[in-house]
Parts: C-alpha cells; sequence; structure tokens
C-alpha cells in the first residue's frame, strides 16, 4: 500500500470511530429537561406522534465504548490501519503457515515411519493400509469412489487393467505426477463407412462380434501408433487395451464409436504439491491392498 | 376537496397489495429449494427449474419484490402524513409502481433462463440493472421532493432511515452493477479479482444494511409508536444510533471475504466495524421496544403489535449474531455453512418479513377506508404460525451449520480429515427436513393474510381518500 493509501485509510478509520464517540458523549451528557420527569421533544407529527428525550440507557453506553475499545486493541496489535502491520505481525499466510508446521511436526513422524519399508512389504501391513485408506477418502474418492472402484472417465483401482502400469514405482509415479490422457478426436480423418468399419473391428477385438478387414486395415493406419500392432495398448503413454474388457470411457458400441469420433482427454492431478512422499507411498500401500483383494 | 390536500394513497394501495403476492411468490419458491435440497430430483431435469437458477430467483423475489414494495409502499404513505403533505409527482410515483413491477416480472423470467451477472444478490443482468436504476432515481425524486415540500420545519425520525436507505441503495447498486455490456444478456465487471470481490460485499453487507435494516427500521419508526399510541422512547438515541448506524455499517463488508485474498488490513477493517456496530444496531430495537413501555399489555390483545416486537427481538438477535460471526475465529467455524444461512433468515423472516407483515396489516385497513383489517383472529393465527416456523427454520440451521463446521475441521489421529462432504451432507438431511417445515409455515401464514387482505379490500373503500392532516 502506498503511502497515500495507507493515510487515507487511518484517516477514514479515525473520523468514523471518533465521529461515532464524540456524538455519542455529547448526547449522552445533555441533561434532561425536567427532572424526575421526561418531557417530548415537543414536535408532533400526523396528530400523534411524539417523541420522548429519554437519556441514553447506560448498559448500552458501556457496550459502545467497550466495543471501541475492543477494537482499537485490535488495531494495535493486528493489520488494519493502512499500512501498519500490528506490532503482532500477524499474517494469515503466516497463521497458515504455523499451522501447516504444527501438523507436520505432529503427524508426519507416523508417516515417516513407513519411508524404510519397501512398497510392497507396506501393502501388506494393515496399519499403513488403514492411513493410505484415510489419505484415499480426502484427497482420491471424489474421483475414484469411495470404494475406489471409479466412475465413467475415472478409472476402477480395485481390478487388474492399469493405464500406467500397476507395480508400486508406476502407481506412486502416476500419484506423485499426474498423468494426462489423450485419445485424439478422428472424426475428421474417416468416412461414415471408414468409422462403422474400425467400431465394428473394435468390438471383435474384445470377442464381440465378427471380424472387419476394412476396419482392421484402418486401424493399422490410424490407432496402432498408440494402441500397439496387437491392440493391447502401450502403458508408457496410458494408450488402453482394446482386447480386455475394461473400458473407461463405456463398453457400448455407441460409447466407442463416440470416443473415436470426439476423442477423450483425461487428467489425473499431480498431488506432490498436497501430499508430502511419506503420505503418497501410504497411499501407494492402499491402492496396492485393493487389487490385491 | 382539492387533490393536493389529499394523501396519494393509490399508489401505497398497489405496492401493498403486491407486498402481499410477492411475498407469497417469494417464499413459495424458497420452499421449493427447500424441498430441492431433501429431493434433488424435484427439478425434474428441467434446466429453468433447477437449484441453481430458482435460488437467486428467490432471494431476489423476497428481497426486491416482497422487501421492495413494502418498503416503497410504507414509505409513501408515511412520509406524507409526517410530512403534511400530498406525495410529490403523481405521475412519477406510478412509474415507480409500474417500473418496479417490471423488473421483477423481468427477473422471474431472466433469471430461471440463466441469465445471471454471477453476483450475489446482484444477478439481474445490465439491462435490468439499468431500469432499476430509472427507477430508483425517480423513487428518489418523489421521495425526497416530498420531503422538501413538508409543511413542518422538524424531519421525523422514520423519513431519516427512509432517506438514508434510498440515497445509499442507489450507490451501491449503480457503483456495484458498473460493467461492459457484450451483448443483451452479458457483461463483465469494471473491477477484476479481489477488487470485484470486495466492491461486490460492500454493496452485498450494506444491501443488508440499508435495505434490510435502515429501511425497515423507517417503517418500525412510524408502526410501533403509531400502534402503541406511544410516544418514541428516545429522540437522543434516535439521533445516535442514527448516525453511527450510518457511518459503520459502510465497513462491514470485508467480513464475508475473511481468510480470502482480500489483504489482511481490511478483513481486520471489517471484523472490527462489524463488532462496532452491535450497539448502534441495537439503538433502533432499544428504541422500537421501550416505547411499549406503559403500554406492554396491548401486546395481548393486538396481533400487530404482536408482529412488530417479536420482529424486534428476532432484529435485536440477528445484529448480535452478526457481529459474533464476524469475529474471524468464530467465522472460521461457520463460515460456508448453514450456520449463514440461518443468521440470514433469522434476519429476514423473523425481522424483515414479520415487521413488513405487521405494517402492512396496520396500513391496509387504513388506505382501504376502514377501521381494522376483516379479522383480527387471524392475523393472531398468522403471527403464531410464523413465529413457529421462524424459530423452527433458524434452530434446525443453526443446528446443522455448527454440526457442518465441526464435522468438516474434524481430524483423525493422523491428521486426515475423519468425514467426507458427502457424510456432513447427509447428516444434514433430517435439518433440511425441518427447515422445509419452517419454510412450509411462514408460507402459509402468507396464505392466510392474502385472504385476510382480500376480504379487508373487497368491504373496504377501493377509492378511498383521505385529506391532509394540519400540521399541529
Amino acid at each position: 500500500m502506498s503511502g497515500f493509501w495507507s493515510i487515507y485509510v487511518i484517516v477514514l478509520v479515525l473520523v468514523t470511530v471518533i465521529g461515532s464517540l464524540w456524538l455519542l458523549q455529547g448526547l449522552s451528557k445533555k441533561r434532561v429537561e425536567d427532572e424526575g420527569e421526561v418531557g417530548t421533544t415537543k414536535h408532533v407529527w400526523d396528530k400523534d406522534l411524539v417523541e420522548y428525550d429519554n437519556p441514553l440507557p447506560r448498559w448500552w453506553l458501556i457496550l459502545f465504548w467497550l466495543t471501541v475499545l475492543y477494537s482499537v486493541g485490535y488495531l494495535v496489535v493486528y493489520p488494519g490501519m493502512g499500512s501498519f502491520a500490528g506490532i503482532w505481525g500477524w499474517t494469515q499466510t503466516g497463521q497458515y503457515e504455523r499451522e501447516l508446521a504444527r501438523a507436520e511436526k505432529r503427524y508426519g513422524d507416523i508417516f515417516a515411519a513407513f519411508s524404510g519399508i519397501a512398497l510392497t512389504d507396506l501393502a501388506e501391513d494393515p496399519e499403513a493400509v488403514q492411513l493410505g485408506r484415510n489419505l484415499f477418502q480426502n484427497n482420491c474418492a471424489t474421483c475414484h469412489g469411495s470404494d475406489a472402484r471409479g466412475a465413467r472417465g475415472f478409472p476402477n483401482l480395485t481390478d487388474d487393467a492399469w493405464l500406467y502400469g500397476g507395480e508400486p514405482e508406476k502407481i506412486e509415479a502416476t500419484i506423485t505426477n499426474g498423468r494426462n490422457g489423450v485419445m485424439p478426436a478422428l472424426g475428421a480423418a474417416m468416412t461414415e463407412e471408414e468409422l462403422n468399419d474400425v467400431v465394428a473391428h473394435v468390438l471383435s477385438l474384445s470377442g464381440r462380434g465378427e471380424p472387419n478387414a476394412k476396419g482392421q486395415e484402418k486401424f493399422g493406419q490410424m490407432c496402432i501408433a498408440c494402441h500397439g500392432v496387437d491392440a493391447k495398448g502401450n502403458q508408457l503413454f496410458g494408450a488402453p487395451d482394446l482386447t480386455d474388457d475394461d473400458w473407461l470411457h463405456g463398453s457400448a458400441e455407441a460409447d466407442i464409436r463416440d470416443v473415436i469420433l470426439n476423442g477423450r482427454s483425461n487428467h489425473m492431478p499431480a498431488q506432490k504439491e498436497a501430499l508430502s512422499p511419506d503420505r503418497i507411498r501410504t497411499l501407494v500401500a492402499y491402492v496396492l491392498s485393493l487389487s490385491k483383494s | 376537496m382539492e387533490k393536493s390536500q389529499t394523501y396519494n394513497d393509490v399508489v401505497v394501495r398497489q405496492f401493498a397489495i403486491m407486498t402481499v403476492v410477492w411475498g407469497i411468490v417469494g417464499m413459495l419458491v424458497g420452499v421449493i429449494i427447500a424441498a430441492q435440497l431433501l429431493w434433488p430430483a424435484l427439478n425434474f431435469d428441467i434446466p429453468w427449474l433447477t437449484y441453481s437458477r430458482l435460488r437467486p430467483l428467490h432471494t431476489n423475489a423476497v428481497i426486491f419484490a416482497f422487501g421492495g414494495s413494502a418498503l416503497i409502499g410504507a414509505s409513501y404513505y408515511v412520509v406524507q402524513r409526517t410530512c403534511h403533505v400530498r406525495l410529490f409527482l403523481d405521475r412519477l410515483a406510478a412509474f415507480t409502481f409500474w417500473g418496479w413491477q417490471l423488473v421483477i416480472v423481468l427477473a422471474a423470467v431472466t433469471l430461471p433462463l440463466g441469465y445471471t451477472q454471477g453476483k450475489e444478490y446482484a444477478e439481474l443482468i445490465w439491462p435490468i440493472d439499468i431500469l432499476i436504476a430509472v427507477v430508483w432515481i425517480a423513487y428518489a425524486v418523489v421521495y425526497f421532493g416530498t420531503l422538501f415540500t413538508r409543511r413542518v420545519s422538524h424531519i421525523y425520525v422514520a423519513n431519516w432511515f427512509f432517506a438514508a436507505f434510498i440515497l445509499t441503495i442507489a450507490i451501491l447498486h449503480i457503483v456495484n452493477s458498473l460493467a461492459i455490456p457484450v451483448t443483451l444478456g452479458l457483461s463483465y465487471p469494471i473491477y477484476a479479482g479481489v477488487v470485484d470481490a470486495m466492491v461486490q460485499w460492500w454493496y452485498g453487507h450494506n444491501a443488508v444494511g440499508f435495505f434490510l435494516t435502515a429501511g425497515f427500521l423507517g417503517m418500525m419508526y412510524y408502526f410501533v409508536p403509531k400502534q402503541a399510541g406511544r410516544p418514541v422512547y428516545s429522540y437522543r438515541l434516535s439521533v445516535v444510533h442514527f448516525w453511527s448506524l450510518i457511518a459503520i455499517y459502510m465497513w462491514a463488508g470485508p467480513h464475508h471475504l475473511h481468510y480470502t485474498t482480500l489483504p489482511d488490513w481490511a478483513q481486520s477493517l471489517g471484523m472490527v466495524f462489524s463488532l462496532i456496530l452491535l450497539a448502534p444496531s441495537w439503538g433502533g430495537m432499544i428504541n422500537g421496544m421501550m416505547t411499549l413501555s406503559g403500554a406492554w399489555h396491548k401486546l395481548r390483545t393486538d396481533p400487530i403489535l404482536k408482529f412488530l416486537i417479536v420482529s424486534l427481538s428476532f432484529y435485536g438477535m440477528s445484529t448480535f449474531e452478526g457481529p459474533m460471526m464476524s469475529i474471524k475465529t468464530v467465522n472460521a467455524l461457520s463460515h460456508y455453512t448453514d450456520w449463514t444461512i440461518g443468521h440470514v433468515h433469522s434476519g429476514a423472516l423473523g425481522w424483515v418479513a414479520m415487521v413488513s407483515i405487521g405494517t402492512m396489516y396496520a396500513l391496509i385497513p387504513k388506505v382501504f377506508g376502514r377501521e381494522s383489517m376483516y379479522s383480527i383472529k387471524w392475523i393472531d393465527l398468522h403471527f403464531w404460525i410464523s413465529t413457529i416456523g421462524v424459530v423452527l427454520y433458524i434452530a434446525a440451521m443453526w443446528i446443522a451449520g455448527v454440526m457442518q463446521g465441526l464435522m468438516w475441521r474434524a481430524v483423525n489421529a493422523d491428521g486426515t480429515l475423519t468425514y467426507t462432504f458427502m457424510e456432513s451432507l447427509k447428516a444434514t438431511y433430517p435439518y433440511y427436513a425441518v427447515r422445509l417445515l419452517g419454510g412450509i409455515l411462514f408460507l402459509s401464514g402468507m396464505v392466510i393474510m392474502a385472504f385476510n387482505v382480500y376480504m379487508t379490500v373487497r368491504s373496504g373503500e377501493k377509492n378511498a381518500v383521505q385529506p391532509v392532516v394540519e400540521p399541529a
């Protein structure tokens, strides 16, 4: 805040508070005219509207002063008066950092205890799995579901199908750095007939319907770069296996057609800013325990 | 009798009737969205019935249609009688009525269609914003024109509050709505980022302070002493609490933005001025309540007075609760929970709606040339139904809000959150049911009122004319 605005704020605050108190003091000192008997202001409106001139209630005056005194004290110790930071030097960022540090001190060791243990062993440790489950409910359940079975577009973590690999280190990398899965929209690159053929071919890959030679040929031109010659996908960039019965975006013919036509863009957000490496390892243990059971 | 020697009650009658109509509409939409929270299927998969579109319709309808009609109507009634002069410019006054109704109808069409600026309580798109500004300035001309042509030298206290309300709402509305139009339905605010948020809540909280507080205090200052037949308790209290209220309310907006990107100093000022606001707010409650000293027995027989006095109790309660919720530590628990909804409704139903209802019961027979409403018993029934409704509503939301706040911050021994958001939502369901019941009760009360008003108007004089009272 520049010097001018700081002074502007301070002056406005003081004028408002001191002005209110001045009015309060002025009117509370004004004597009641007739001792004992409170008179009216002698003004009459609309036949019978009149006003007494009772003194200000004492308890109310005290209440007013107390709130002002508290506020003055508050503005001495906390920021408020323009660029004056307050004698305690409090900031909300500082409060946040202190709370984070306190939490890390209190809870960090719980997770740090797992740091030397291999991830596969950790997945057998009931305590680690339980802690991982808690982390999962806080950070992952919104998308993957509280039972980790996912939903359309959000992978099921309890089965054996892994877009980017189910090895402990792969899962750790996925959670830490996130993933971006992109299936390009191919609608513009195919005629309606070609699209029908490719869909028929893709369906046949998982044992549904007759093989389609034309579709296979088109698939060979357009799809194998990612999904592979054998259509078993590629975990290096998350291209799914098309020969199994695991379908992230739906297995129906219409779903497959739509994916080819319009493409898909999927995003697993990186967690490294939110979770410490120890916590991520605990989460991996939980996820591993899911596909084991 | 010459026209200039009579009051213009035509426009008062129009606003009074529409107060009841919009009250029912706005509260019905409120009941519908309360039911949708319990049974989400009630939007029938129709876009314009979704919660997100009906919720702004509800808030706009109850605040600006119901509350606005009550305020403009009552202020026209009061300003003529306390200035001892006919309303300034009949035609312009008629324009404010039809213009305001047009604003409401446009809101009721555009909001369900999904046209919004996305600013809470300022959702309406820019063409409607311009219409609001024009109507509001016309309202100011009518009101201040009447005030300037008054035949008494002292301005009655109710008019201080109405005047502050009219002036400030004009400024708030215009400054917060400044935007660059792109198409008829789309515009971008001229402010960016946290400045936009701050301007929005400067507007938002002063809409509470000047529309929902100062305006209705103006109503209170006329109808409480009139109905009680007693002098206002303290002139000097009204002076202090008026000036301190309007000076300090202006600062309270940042308490809506605690622990956000708003700079720390602004958050602190929002909090301390909210605390200092407690006494000025209570000044109005004390002045209203103490006006009854020597006439408390009237509460037993006069349900209109019951409405007015209970509204002041709710006013006192929510203006205590507000400063408490603005304290950062409390806010960290209450913010984003249903506690806020409970707080708003103890103000909106308990204070705003009940003082308006009491006022309308006092005003409607007068402008329709009758001694009193068709049925006093029905007023009493209305009073009890709505009081029970408000209490159920706010108690449910308090419990739900505190529970949500506690569930969201509960942590396990390992530092992870104990509950998911869904679990806190599930736990809130019983309270949503109680809230719905409270809302239905309050709405039922309004239906009773509508019948009572209908019977009163039917047997009343539709063109009643009252002569201007000579100044004392």
